[in-house]
């Protein structure tokens, strides 16, 4: 049989007739894009309401009756598992992945838009399992977001029978989700791009969500291997990483096993996970500066090759997560090396943001301002990860609030502040409808400044040499008045941040039923997923033919064309010119 | 972390040497205006997407395996680790894995010859030997835990058990698909929509008979 390419195929799709098949068991990007989102979201909010309690009790320490040092460790665990995971993960990859690889590469939908939907009802049930950890007897694990052994399954830690066996398993459920997922999003863009999407036509949202789909593909796998040697040891008493000890007062049943073992597998999946979050955030802020500034990406080719050799260094650098648990000074010296390397093609893309943004026609809508917003807190973050990499500022800094300030910073204000812009940007094509502006410029702005006046101050605390994790302070005269003061100021501006993002729901459920109607390319953008036949696009994306793509992504004010931006799917002949 | 360090060598290898070949080198700015020959946009890839997809899957697996390897020697250095004497009975099992592997490659032969007696005679032969390896890898844990080596009493035993079983986890996932193909095949399944189906059950096959002999050598070599 001659194979026919997938973009010259007709439309064999059977379109959904009844509610649930369109909206519930739906095969289509877009909705399982949506459902993905919302579920991430959704937990999301649980995450940042633990936030605020643990902010409440390091604020206010002795008022508040309900929080006791479990719950405060089983807060700060579920914070941190849901944040990185079932959101930053999920939203990025099942959500924008999902919606914009098949929109941007010019397909019809992911090539197996079966497994496809199964990835987002087993990625739903591996969140269902985790927040029912929240019910059980003992309630969630408390063992840290690292789950490090021997504590996360030894006596006296919270949650050590149901809360950390719900943990473990909501993890492989979710791992097996995102296989299926990771194994559409690539091989989506490797086997279905349209007529004239050559790989270094892509937009670079799809180059950052592509690497990241990689990483993950072979990242999770030291997740799943962890989690389930881990399983064996809580379950049948193997001792994989459990070594002999005493513990309140009994000899346990291990012996022998290494903890050190699991901190290199869980690393060796935790550090690329890193970049699994911000290489996509990478590539949409840089379409979102393009499109705003009215200007081609700055060096796209550097762009492409900084996130494939940022994707490629992730891999070795795991062990900088270690140094405090001792190592060869050898070793110790090879991971600070390559750590410090990747600020080369990091570095190369924040110029490349700057450089794009210089003299261009910038317009300071709310998406912009989250782009340029990203830039700061992204250079901040990665700046004092410099300071970490190094072994000898890691060891007295590891343990305290400037690891914290410096985490949060990089990996959790700078991708969630792309993921509000890419929602503003792509709004008015998710939903047809525009958003208020206002409200986007209010939420923008009291969440920068709010995260600014949360972050800020943690780094102080940490020169100050406040221990992170510490559910009181008590009888710890090293610290000064001030720290509790900051602490006070922090907690209420982490409080003033969480409710600045009832604005964002407002707004965006606000403008779903009363928003004036969106023009089809608002922001005369070039890319593909701007250019289709209905607004929102309908189940298929392209009607009766796909579009061809005539050039790359960037084209911005093109000297002598007339418009300032020309789509891909315009070719050369079809340009009008200036007069 | 030597294993799963020259596995990632290996597919970053892979990656680079595939995006070179799809002109990563290219100026796009500069080349405006419609390309000749560029079947979905992949130049010189013929290949179906699910082969593809496959292949993405293998490389998902082939990392689980050697991150499993890599903890293995790790955890082999300290010093409770008392190997196991491996059952006379893993040779017999290997012989019937091989046997399976054997039956795919001739399913998939008969398929290009369209030959659907063919087809459906290596698949049994495959399915019914398949089964007898997981039946006699069962029956070699029955035989450890016999002679006292069970799954929690050593870390070498816990590897064995571990290996073994999520090895077979992975067959009983291709019987599945096995299942599925045979019972197509036999409510008359037009051939050409067959044929993709065994011959990813062949490539799968083989390289769970590849997977299956290198964790052989790794135990009876240490």
């Amino acid at each position: 049989m001659a194979y026919v390419p997938i973009a010259d195929r007709g439309q064999e799709m059977s379109h959904p007739h009844s509610w649930v098949t369109k909206y519930v068991w739906s095969q289509d990007h877009k909705v399982i894009a949506i459902q993905y989102s919302i579920t991430a979201i959704a937990v999301g909010v649980v995450a940042m309401v633990l936030s605020g309690l643990m902010r409440l009790q390091l604020g206010f320490p002795d008022t508040f009756s309900f929080i006791d040092p479990n719950q405060y460790y089983q807060f700060v665990t579920m914070h941190g598992m849901i944040m990185v995971i079932y959101l930053l993960t999920a939203l990025f990859l099942g959500g924008f992945g999902n919606y914009l690889i098949p929109l941007m590469c010019g397909a019809r939908d992911m090539v197996f838009p079966y497994m496809n939907m199964l990835s987002y009802w087993v990625y739903l049930l591996s969140v269902l399992i985790l927040m029912a950890s929240f019910f059980v007897p003992g309630g969630p694990t408390g063992a840290g977001w690292t789950l490090y052994p021997p504590q996360a399954i030894a006596q006296g830690t919270p949650g050590i029978g149901a809360g950390i066996l719900l943990m473990l398993i909501s993890l492989g459920v979710f791992i097996v989700a995102f296989t299926m997922g990771g194994l559409n999003y690539v091989t989506t863009v490797l086997q279905a791009r349209t007529h004239g999407m050559t790989l270094m036509r892509m937009p670079l949202s799809v180059w950052g969500i592509f690497t990241a789909t990689v990483l993950g593909l072979l990242a999770f796998p030291a997740l799943l291997v962890s989690a389930i040697m881990m399983t064996l040891d809580n379950l049948i008493g193997t001792s994989f990483f459990m070594p002999a000890m005493v513990s309140m007062g009994e000899l346990n049943e291990h012996e022998g096993g290494s903890p050190v073992l699991f901190q290199h597998l869980f690393w060796f999946f935790g550090h690329p996970e890193v970049y699994i979050v911000a290489l996509p955030a990478f590539g949409i802020v840089s379409d979102l500066i393009s499109t705003h500034a009215r200007k081609n990406i700055f060096g796209y080719r550097m762009m492409v090759w900084a996130i494939v050799g940022i994707g490629a260094l992730s891999f070795i650098v795991w062990a900088h997560h270690m140094y405090v648990s001792g190592m060869n000074p050898y070793f110790g010296f090879f991971f600070a090396t390559t750590t410090l390397i990747i600020a080369v093609p990091t570095a190369i893309k924040v110029y490349n943001w700057v450089l794009t943004l210089w003299r261009g026609n910038l317009q300071l809508n709310v998406p912009m301002l989250f782009a340029i917003g990203f830039i700061f807190t992204f250079t901040h973050g990665g700046l004092t990860g410099l300071f970490l990499g190094n072994v000898v500022v890691d060891l007295p800094l590891s343990d305290t609030y400037f690891v914290v300030g410096h985490f949060h910073m990089v990996m959790g204000v700078s991708p969630v502040l792309v993921l509000f812009g890419a929602i503003y940007h792509w709004f008015p094509k998710i939903t047809g409808k525009m958003f208020s502006e206002t409200l986007g410029k209010w939420h923008f702005w009291l969440t920068l400044l709010g995260t600014y006046s949360i972050y800020l101050p943690m780094h102080y605390l940490g020169f100050l040499g406040v221990p992170r994790r510490y559910f009181a302070f008590d009888g710890t005269d090293f610290i000064p008045a001030s720290a509790e003061a900051a602490n006070v100021s922090i907690t209420v501006a982490a409080l003033i941040v969480a409710a600045t993002q009832i604005l964002f729901f407002i707004n965006v459920i606000y403008s779903l039923f009363y928003g004036k109607k969106a023009d089809p390319n608002p922001w005369g953008a070039t890319t593909l997923e701007w250019q289709t036949p209905q607004n929102p696009p309908e189940h298929g994306n392209w009607g009766d033919e796909l579009p061809r793509v005539y050039r790359w992504a960037y084209d911005y004010s093109v000297p002598g064309a007339k418009q300032d931006f020309i789509p891909q799917n315009v070719p050369p002949e079809a340009v009008e010119k200036a007069e | 972390m030597e294993t799963i360090l020259l596995f990632i060598a290996a597919a970053i290898v892979t990656c680079l040497t595939y995006l070179w070949r799809n002109q990563i080198t290219e100026k796009p700015w500069l080349t405006a205006g419609a390309i000749e020959d560029d079947a979905s946009g992949v130049s010189d890839e013929i290949d179906p997407a699910a082969r593809t997809g496959l292949m993405v899957f293998l490389a998902v697996v082939t990392s689980v395996f050697a991150l499993f390897i890599s903890a293995y020697f790790l955890r082999m250095e300290l010093n409770d680790w008392r190997p196991l004497p491996e059952p006379g009975l893993l040779w017999v099992n290997t012989l019937l894995l091989f046997i399976g592997s054997f039956g795919m490659q001739a399913a998939w032969n008969a398929a290009r010859r369209e030959d659907k007696r063919g087809i459906q005679n290596g698949l049994l032969i495959a399915g019914a030997f398949t089964l007898a390896f997981i039946g006699g890898q069962l029956w070699a844990w029955q035989l450890l835990s016999d002679s006292g080596y069970f799954v929690y009493s050593n870390p070498a035993n816990a590897f064995f058990f571990v290996f073994t079983g999520l090895h077979a986890i992975h067959l009983l996932g291709g019987l599945w698909v096995w299942l599925t193909t045979t019972h197509r095949l036999w409510s008359g399944a037009h051939l050409e929509t067959v044929g993709l189906r065994v011959e990813l059950c062949k490539t799968y096959w083989h390289y769970l008979l590849i997977v299956w002999l290198v964790l052989f050598a790794l135990l009876l070599s240490t």
